[in-house]
């Protein structure tokens, strides 16, 4: 029977069948629908989804295999999630190489669309801390890949966004920490050029870098707040430390005069002047610093039952003068919503034939979904991408023309090779232009 | 250290129940049908800070290797003081309807097979005089319903089975707890439209591990299915045999 689902974004809304998988030594489902995993459905738009056809929901696959201590090699399930590895793994001093900025994410997914975080700059991709995985594919074999044996496969699969098979197991390599603290740094900045002057001078000595920049303040485009952290030191270890895990939740959608560009601009605008210095240094838990959001679960809720937009993109560091212009475009267009970030990614390269991240400046934020308009803002977005070199986020899309997608990855026909003949999603399907 | 037998440990309740108390430190002995499947929770349960894990695979309806197990759980482990059962099957009530022999099997699986373990569980737990055995039942055994009676007949036989056991062991000091979960969305019940009554087996486990630590002899999990099963057990007779529950 096929239901009703959604992906984070709420958009766009598909009817698929689902098969949950419970052992890692489950068989593929016999089926002649295409399939594709899926862990928690936290992408955005259509890459996790798979219309009219078959999900392999993996969260049952949610077993640890083995965790050395020593090495901090950590070997499980696909279904595992970030949030699991790290209550396990952070009492015993180790931490995720790359994290997102959600925990709820399973290990195949961030896998899948070889996720990047905070560190870009400095450590690169997930995909690089992956060791091995195995890969079940439609006929039945059971693949053992890393970067010595089906170095190809492996490759493809890092980024691959599901189409190469179902990832069953990882192993992956974590990093050592001396504790749970970061130390942050949290500074004002007051246009772009200010923005960029703070990364070069943060992106040698912090670990981790990211903005919040203000999209509705059309009087001073690009003010927004620099945020920069590094572990703490063995040295710095605080005798006591408190830990909360007090959650908020929005428990219904949210009517959707609620967002409206005054009470976007407000959020912005006390957001902006939170701290009253220009400069604000603390120590912090590590939840909160990366994960500010998880927090509030199912903030999707707050976009209503139409559901939003995210859209996330590089451009190359020359051309940074693009993003000041994309900037413009969406002031002026109002659609925007808070949480608009803004971060450098460094020359690590991704290990993925298909991964998104490349050295440039990357813009992510939510737009509300507001009909036609909407869509047509984005559309130009992607354009203004496009001439400069740049590419757009395949897990964070749900909109973006087979045109610009191929143009973005022109290596997407190389890739294809390594599609599963039994796997698809509706995103591969949409920017493909396969029916 | 809590050393824990459990039965049917592969069922989507009891691997969560296993990992809270893998988290403090316990050593276990698991029982299930699937070597391959055991052996996957046994690794999980090591890694997540069990301090000894072992298992045996088997057909629980082979009655007769029942006290061999047990006791080789109990060497394994130098003693218990937890028993877990949470072995069952939710059979199709229609089929069981035109045929005994499935009729005989769902309740042999639900009920007899679990007082062949007590009865032995029992007397080792009577004489040591400490410990908890908590068994999973179901919110179907408190009322005979159309839909669902094999399972719920199964599931009420054990409840009152239980009763008595509680009864008898009190005294020795052991805790005999009876576990009512309601719709449990798990692996059992794939098959089924889910809504706003159904929970996660780890709020259920959840649920099991307090009602463990508190001693408690009966507990509906979610809390809120003993209101539902208060009332449906409290319709007179006359009205509900018309209802189609």
């Amino acid at each position: 029977m096929a239901q009703q689902y959604e992906s984070w974004g709420r958009f766009p809304k598909v009817f698929q069948h689902i098969h949950p998988l419970q052992w890692r030594s489950d068989s593929l489902p016999l089926t002649d629908q295409k399939i594709l995993a899926q862990g928690l459905g936290r992408s955005y738009g259509d890459v996790c989804l798979n219309d009219k056809q078959t999900i392999l929901a993996t969260r049952g696959l949610n077993r640890f295999i083995h965790f050395d201590a020593h090495t901090g090699k950590l070997y499980c399930e696909s279904g595992v999630s970030l949030a699991e590895i790290l209550d396990l793994c952070v009492p015993q001093g180790w931490f995720l190489p790359v994290t997102p900025g959600t925990k709820f994410v399973t290990i195949g997914g961030a896998i899948a669309n070889d996720v990047h975080g905070k560190n870009h700059h400095r450590a690169g991709t997930f995909g690089r801390y992956v060791l091995q995985f195995e890969l079940l594919q439609s006929s039945g074999e059971r693949l053992i890949c890393s970067s010595e044996k089906h170095v190809e496969l492996f490759k493809a699969t890092i980024g691959g966004l599901g189409l190469t098979g179902l990832i069953t197991w990882a192993k992956i390599q974590l990093k050592r920490i001396h504790h749970r603290a970061i130390h942050t740094e949290s500074i004002q900045f007051e246009n772009i050029e200010a923005f960029f002057e703070l990364a070069e001078q943060s992106d040698e000595n912090y670990e981790y870098t990211m903005s919040w920049v203000d999209c509705n303040y059309t009087k001073q485009i690009g003010r927004g707040i620099f945020f920069r952290g590094n572990h703490i030191t063995e040295y710095e270890i605080p005798e006591k430390w408190k830990i909360s895990s007090k959650k908020l939740t929005i428990p219904m959608d949210l009517p959707g005069f609620i967002l409206n560009p005054w009470s976007v601009k407000l959020f912005n605008f006390l957001y902006y002047h939170q701290q009253k210095q220009k400069s604000v240094s603390k120590l912090a838990d590590y939840d909160p610093f990366f994960y500010p959001l998880d927090a509030i679960l199912q903030w999707n809720c707050m976009y209503g039952k139409r559901g939003f937009l995210q859209y996330q993109c590089v451009v190359p560091y020359e051309d940074h003068r693009m993003i000041t212009e994309i900037l413009n475009q969406i002031a002026k267009s109002g659609l925007s919503s808070f949480l608009a970030v803004l971060k450098n990614f460094g020359e690590v390269p991704s290990p993925g034939i298909l991964s998104f991240p490349r050295k440039g400046v990357t813009l992510a934020l939510d737009f509300p979904i507001k009909g036609a308009q909407t869509f047509a803002l984005l559309d130009s977005l992607d354009d203004k991408v496009r001439e400069c070199g740049g590419a757009v986020y395949p897990c964070k899309d749900a909109r973006l023309s087979p045109i610009n997608f191929q143009a973005y990855y022109p290596q997407w026909q190389a890739f294809s090779q390594f599609i599963d003949p039994q796997f698809s999603s509706s995103f591969w399907r949409r920017v493909t232009g396969e029916t | 250290m809590r050393k824990v037998l459990i039965i049917g440990a592969t069922s989507a309740i009891a691997q969560e129940t296993a990992k809270i108390y893998a988290q403090q430190q316990a050593a276990f002995f698991l029982v299930a049908r699937n070597q391959e499947k055991l052996a996957a929770i046994a690794d999980d349960l090591k890694v997540r800070g069990a301090t000894q894990v072992d298992y045996h695979a088997m057909d629980i309806n082979e009655l007769d290797q029942h006290s061999t197990v047990i006791e080789q759980a109990a060497a394994c482990l130098t003693g218990l003081n937890t028993v877990l059962i949470a072995h069952g099957t939710l059979d199709d009530q229609k089929v069981c309807e035109q045929n005994f022999a499935k009729t005989e099997l769902a309740l042999k699986t639900n009920f007899l097979s679990v007082v062949s373990l007590l009865t032995d569980l029992a007397n080792r737990f009577e004489k040591q005089r400490y410990g908890c055995i908590a068994v999973i039942s179901s919110v179907a055994g408190d009322r005979g319903r159309q839909s669902n009676y094999i399972y719920g007949t199964a599931k009420g036989a054990l409840n009152l089975f239980l009763q008595g056991l509680r009864n008898r062991l009190h005294r020795h000091n052991i805790c005999v707890l009876t576990i009512k979960p309601g719709f449990v969305d798990s692996p059992m019940t794939a098959s089924f439209k889910k809504g706003l009554l159904w929970a996660k087996p780890e709020i259920i486990a959840k649920g099991i591990v307090k009602a463990i630590d508190k001693r408690k002899n009966e507990v509906y999990l979610p809390w809120f299915w003993w209101g539902i099963m208060f009332i449906i057990s409290n319709i007179p007779e006359f009205i509900f045999k018309r209802m189609k529950l």
